[in-house]
């Protein structure tokens, strides 16, 4: 399936240019208080804000302050930025899917009368109808009718795909395009409701609501920025008490000043670039494809311990295919091949053509001339179970009737009609014997017989996807286990499972087998996801943690699941845990940074925020000891640590967006990496940035 | 100096202390669950007689909120109880030396500071509280409230453990199997040995001596011993006498003293080994033991380091102004570390006198929360909080939400655990800034200068933490101070004791997730790395500003010879 490139340059000069006028846009304050680390931002710099003015005012432009002030600004409209952007891409990438909507013209049938209506006004419940060359004009399922759909505008597959009443593929897609025929459509949701709009409604950063653990590393975050509060109020008492007990000079301690301590210390790095993480993580999903419902099962895909995948379509590709010609006794393999393609040759199950195909690789047996042959194509039948060819003689009656089926149905086939015991006849034991044998190795046996006399026999086999044992090679590093589901019967599951390398399989699988062993899973504390389509997936889809609806499925699984593949590729539930994992992971080594930074940040401030403490005139005082990085002076230091302290939001902005690089490892080994790069380097880099800024401050003697 | 008579000492100390945790972490297994062990044979009646006193139901088991309320209202009841004591002293009986009654604000102080497991004491004891009161009252509550700490635990250690239940344990069979099977036989063998030491025990009241210079010297007695050993283990820390073990009669010889160190950290040290055993994870409990262990070894190195260097600076040879000469620098910064390490509070130097930079060490052990083994219970429960925020913060790392024992941890635990790391270390600061600020506050201090701001600091910083040293130089017997102390200590005991039951709590209601390579491991080394750099940074950060202009410039000053 090709998928719809949706990848978004970092630097579209249109979503840049938009997020800088939404970044102004969001210094609302009521907006910013949904963000408490940058609410605080915020009001210090309204605060070193009107004191500037006020000394302005009165003629004593304070160039300190000045910068100090723009920079405090800065930091809120870089956080700001971070969330502009994000939610830019975001919409740039909903809107490929919104676009075709909004101008769509529905023909909804009133009291059987059709009247033409605008696409917006459709309420859940209203029937529409739609022909060839509409555009189907919301979320909904078909109630009449059978039309080719081309889904290209949401999945980027240009394939058309049937859609039904009744049955599993009865769902359509608002945007989406009737190619033939005719469709009666009841709409299933109302305007704003529909998959895209709730999309939507996560990657825009107004709407949104906070995932649970986006929630949890708010409350966080907000407690550091209160415990920082008080730090730095009282830190004003501490130093008024050197003032009070031996009148040391502590002018320097201004509202200013300590505003910047405030801004450096609470973590403005992670609280500024959350949000941005959030819908990034949403863009992400968008950008393979997948709709969620909802921000909190992108979280629980990065928990899942269980995945459950269906075995056709995920683990084997789509169909079992022929992989040998086993003869009888006295029989050429060349000859069974023969017989075989011609019995396959009408039968245009994936199967037959397999058969085709084998004897055509193994003997360059071709196609031919039908007509010539004289040929008389038995298709299969429900009653015989069987399916083959007639190859009649020039007077008309059958010279050869070649046979295939399954060995039960071959059996019936030959006692029914003579009478034999095939239970003594050693060819027919033979087949029997070789029979298990390929089911014992996951494989289906097709006998095939001429004339009543068994020629040998087709070993069918699910062929596993190539790549897919080392997916659950990755996952079960990752610590997830898999189990196949499957309606094979338990000797073939076994093989297949052994084949795939999957943890655990389900053989003779029913619906409710499914929703049991996720219940069971889940009572154990696992969590689960599974990929599924049918209206019979839709209690296991919502039972599970994650359940992705694949979108050709009914609507029944599409409102189970919390979200929505539109590829409706089966392996996707794989990519969708790496977003999971990848958000998790991002949100926490940019804390881990946020809060490392902070030893930086005091080493720069509190030396310069203390210098007049017993000073003398000839001798700072004996707290510079502590400016281990040499900063120039204490305006030089502390504006130094802000303006890091702003611009690390910007320099942080493509990791937020990207997210952090992911490789399928265990928890170990990940842990270990992002420790040394975002902890380690948290601490370390913001002391050589500091630095560095310092010595620009005075090379362009900005102080 | 001898270095290296000090390292082998510390070495010596180290290895029983590591040994006898790991031995006594199982002993308090079994008796903390109910289960046999040697004692149970002659204690089980004892404590079966227990309950049905108190009516109480050893199977009935309490949700968080009942638990909570049963264990406020025996503290509330044990602070009115003290209270009463105090002010009526005079006319109980044992009061030989006709001490009077205490005045109310003291009294109040004295009463919460006993119950909170502070034994923060603005008076001098042998001078101020009858023996009735001291042993009735104050004895009783050192064994009382190192029991609710381990009380606490055991309900924390539930909530992690069990899966999908509501209730957390009884709190007052956890109160008495605590006092039963850990503190009594505990506190009784080491009372003995210090009897064996020459520590004073008896109820005689003072003697007095005629000295050879033919003047008249009062030796106070008492039963000393048999407080002296439950003020070590049970984290108390509130001396008998007004010095604390800075005195002979409390602390008589070098064995002693070694044994009273030994038994600050002991049971703290063991709880550590308890709790892993009831998780079922011995290597969890050596991360948390070696965590703690790597910073009480830095504590005393630093301080150590800090005393034998600051003393060149003043050409003496060592600064032994304030510190116990018969137990010399070692010993001192040994007990200093340990005490605050621990939230003991006992002490047998003066603070005060400590250099800068051993000043900041044990004022650090308590901003931390006391969590370097931490006082009986609360320690770990307080190491409880510190390891949520870490499995937070480097869970979500590993890309899955996080998890602790397979409980996942959520808003919920992380709104309560930085209630509980935050409320004390808010107080701290506010409260020490009004007290800097104001003139109530500084008229009672000694010292002027960084010397003083770290003064009012370790005051409220010891309240808070429920530590109980002083720093001396600070005379906290105003009302000022009665009562703030008195607030730091009832924030610090129970700001952190409520939110820690609250998320046992809601723990225990969820389901436990199974481990698999992609959990975050909490048993290994770098998980205790990452323990200590949280401590580290969420802990210590926030006193970093206050500790420069404190010790810190204290330190500076010093090196230009200014002093104060």
């Amino acid at each position: 399936m090709s998928t719809k490139d949706y990848e978004i340059s970092l630097f579209d000069k249109n979503i840049i240019l938009t997020a800088i006028k939404d970044s102004f846009k969001k210094l609302n304050p009521f907006y910013l208080m949904k963000n408490p680390v940058m609410f605080i931002v915020g009001i210090g710099a309204a605060m070193t804000t009107a004191i500037f003015l006020a000394d302005a005012a009165e003629g004593n432009f304070n160039h300190f302050d000045f910068q100090i002030t723009m920079w405090l600004w800065f930091t809120v409209l870089f956080a700001n930025f971070a969330e502009a952007i994000a939610e830019g891409r975001g919409k740039a990438q909903t809107e490929n899917l919104r676009k075709t909507r909004t101008t769509t013209i529905a023909r909804k049938i009133i009291n059987g009368k059709e009247i033409k209506v605008s696409a917006v006004e459709l309420r859940a419940g209203d029937l529409v109808i739609c022909e060839a060359g509409d555009l189907i004009p919301a979320d909904g399922e078909v109630i009449e009718g059978v039309a080719s759909v081309d889904e290209s505008a949401i999945t980027g597959e240009s394939a058309p795909v049937i859609r039904e009443s009744g049955g599993d593929r009865s769902a359509v897609t608002g945007g989406t395009k009737v190619l033939s025929d005719k469709i009666i459509i009841k709409i299933s949701s109302n305007p704003g409701e529909t998959y895209i709009d709730r999309m939507i409604a996560l990657v825009e950063g107004a709407k949104r609501k906070k995932t649970p653990n986006e929630i949890a590393l708010s409350i966080l975050l907000s407690g550091l920025t209160l415990v920082f509060l008080v730090v730095v109020v009282t830190l004003k008492y501490f130093f008024n008490y050197f003032y009070i007990t031996l009148a040391q000079d502590v002018s320097f301690v201004s509202i200013t000043v300590l505003i910047s301590l405030l801004v450096c210390l609470i973590p403005t790095t992670i609280g500024g670039l959350l949000s941005a993480i959030g819908i990034s993580g949403m863009n992400r999903l968008l950008k393979h494809n997948v709709i969620a419902m909802s921000g909190r099962a992108v979280e629980a895909a990065g928990d899942i311990d269980v995945l459950l995948l269906d075995k056709t379509g995920t683990i084997t590709l789509g169909n079992r295919m022929a992989t040998e010609f086993i003869p009888a006794f006295g029989i050429t393999e060349e000859y069974l091949a023969d017989a075989a393609q011609l019995a396959s040759l009408s039968d245009e199950t994936p199967e037959g053509r397999s058969i085709v195909v084998l004897a055509k690789e193994n003997f360059g047996i071709r196609e031919r001339q039908i007509k010539e042959l004289n040929a008389q194509f038995i298709p299969f039948s429900a009653k015989t179970q069987m399916s083959g060819v007639n190859l009649n003689a020039a007077d008309g009656l059958p010279k050869r009737i070649i046979r295939k089926g399954s060995l039960e149905a071959i059996k019936k086939y030959i006692s029914d009609e003579t009478n034999v015991n095939l239970n003594s006849q050693s060819d027919f034991l033979f087949t029997q014997m070789m029979g298990v044998d390929i089911a014992l190795a996951g494989g289906t046996p097709l006998v095939v017989a001429e004339n009543k006399k068994i020629l040998g026999l087709i070993q069918l086999k699910d062929v596993v996807k190539e790549g897919i044992k080392e997916r659950f090679v990755q996952l079960r590093k990752m610590g997830i286990r898999s189990i196949m589901i499957t309606g094979d019967n338990q000797l073939t599951a076994t093989a297949i499972a052994g084949e795939a390398g999957v943890d655990d399989f389900i053989a003779e699988a029913k619906p409710e087998d499914k929703l049991k062993r996720i219940r069971d899973e889940q009572t154990k504390g696992r969590m689960i996801g599974m990929i599924g389509d049918g209206t019979n997936d839709a209690p296991a889809l919502a039972q599970a943690d994650v359940g992705i609806a694949m979108n050709t499925g009914t609507q029944a699984a599409r409102e189970a699941g919390n979200m929505i593949d539109l590829d409706s590729s089966p392996t996707k539930l794989i990519e969708v845990v790496e977003i999971g994992k990848q958000l998790l992971m991002t949100r926490g080594a940019l804390t881990t940074f946020s809060i490392a930074n902070d030893v930086a940040k005091y080493f720069a401030i509190i030396p310069a925020i203390a210098v007049s403490l017993f000073a003398s005139a000839s001798l700072n005082g004996p707290l510079s000891a502590l400016n281990i990085m040499k900063l120039a002076s204490p305006q030089s230091a502390i504006l130094s640590a802000v303006i890091f302290n702003a611009l690390i939001i910007i320099a942080l902005i493509p990791l937020a967006l990207k997210g952090i690089k992911y490789r399928p490892e265990g928890a170990a080994a990940v842990l270990k990496r992002n420790i040394l790069v975002y902890g380690v380097g948290g601490l370390i880099i913001p002391f050589f940035g500091i630095k560095l800024i310092d010595m620009l401050i005075i090379t362009l003697n900005l102080i | 100096m001898d270095y290296l008579l000090d390292f082998i000492q510390f070495s010596l100390f180290l290895a029983v202390l590591i040994s006898l945790s790991v031995l006594l972490g199982n002993f308090f297994y079994n008796g903390l669950n109910g289960e046999k062990n040697v004692l149970s044979f002659f204690l089980s009646k004892t404590e079966k007689f227990i309950y049905s006193l108190l009516k109480v139901d050893a199977n009935h088991e309490m949700s968080w909120k009942r638990y909570a309320s049963a264990l406020l209202v025996s503290n509330i009841i044990g602070i009115l109880v003290l209270l009463v004591m105090q002010l009526t002293q005079i006319y109980l009986p044992l009061n030989p030396q006709h001490l009077p009654n205490v005045e109310f604000f003291l009294a109040l102080n004295t009463a919460i500071s006993f119950v909170t497991n502070t034994n923060w004491q603005s008076y001098s004891g042998e001078v101020t509280l009858s023996n009735f009161v001291q042993m009735l009252g104050l004895a009783v509550q050192n064994f009382i409230s190192p029991a609710v700490g381990i009380a606490v635990l055991l309900a924390v250690v539930r909530g992690i453990a069990r899966r999908k239940e509501s209730t957390i344990g009884n709190y007052w069979v956890d109160l008495t199997r605590s006092i039963l099977y850990v503190l009594l036989p505990l506190s009784i063998i080491v009372a003995v040995l210090l009897v064996s030491q020459g520590v004073v025990q008896s109820f005689d009241s003072n003697v007095a001596a005629i000295t050879i210079q033919g003047e008249t010297q009062t030796i106070p007695l008492g039963p000393a011993a048999s407080q002296i050993a439950i003020k070590q283990l049970g984290t108390n820390g509130g001396g008998f006498f007004g010095v604390n073990s800075a005195f002979p009669f409390e602390n008589s010889s070098p064995l002693s003293n070694f044994i009273q160190v030994l038994s600050i950290l002991l049971i703290p040290g063991a709880l550590v080994f308890t709790f892993g055993r009831m998780l079922g994870s011995k290597k969890h409990a050596w991360a948390l033991f070696g965590v703690m262990l790597l910073m009480f070894i830095c504590g005393v190195v630093i301080s150590y380091w800090s005393e034998v260097s600051s003393s060149s600076t003043f050409a003496a040879n060592q600064l032994m102004e304030g510190k116990e000469t018969r137990f010399g620098i070692f010993n001192s910064v040994l007990w200093s570390t340990a005490t605050t390490a621990a939230s003991n509070g006992s002490v047998n130097s003066m603070h005060s006198s400590l250099s800068p930079i051993a000043g900041l060490i044990v004022l650090l052990n308590m901003h931390l929360g006391e969590i370097i083994f931490g006082g009986v219970g609360s320690g770990l429960y307080g190491m409880f909080l510190f390891i949520l925020i870490t499995v937070f913060i480097a869970g979500l790392m590993v890309g899955r939400t996080p998890e602790y024992f397979g409980k996942k941890i959520e808003s919920y635990e992380i709104k309560w655990a930085m209630i509980g790391i935050l409320l004390p270390s808010i107080a701290m600061l506010t409260l020490t800034a009004v007290g800097a600020t104001t003139q109530t506050g500084l008229s009672s201090s000694l010292n002027k200068g960084p010397h003083g701001l770290s003064e009012i600091l370790y005051a409220f910083s010891s309240g808070a933490a429920n530590n109980g040293s002083a720093f001396a130089g600070l005379s906290t017997n105003t009302n000022f101070y009665n009562i703030f102390i008195g607030l730091a200590m009832l924030i610090g005991r129970y700001g952190v004791i409520l939110p820690v039951l609250a998320i046992a709590g809601n723990l225990v209601k969820k389901n436990i997730s199974p481990v698999t390579t992609g959990t975050f491991a909490t048993d290994n080394l770098l998980f205790a790395f990452l323990l200590f750099s949280i401590i580290m940074i969420v802990g210590a950060l926030n006193f970093f500003p206050v500790l420069s202009l404190g010790p810190i410039l204290e330190h500076f000053l010093m090196q230009y010879r200014i002093n104060f």
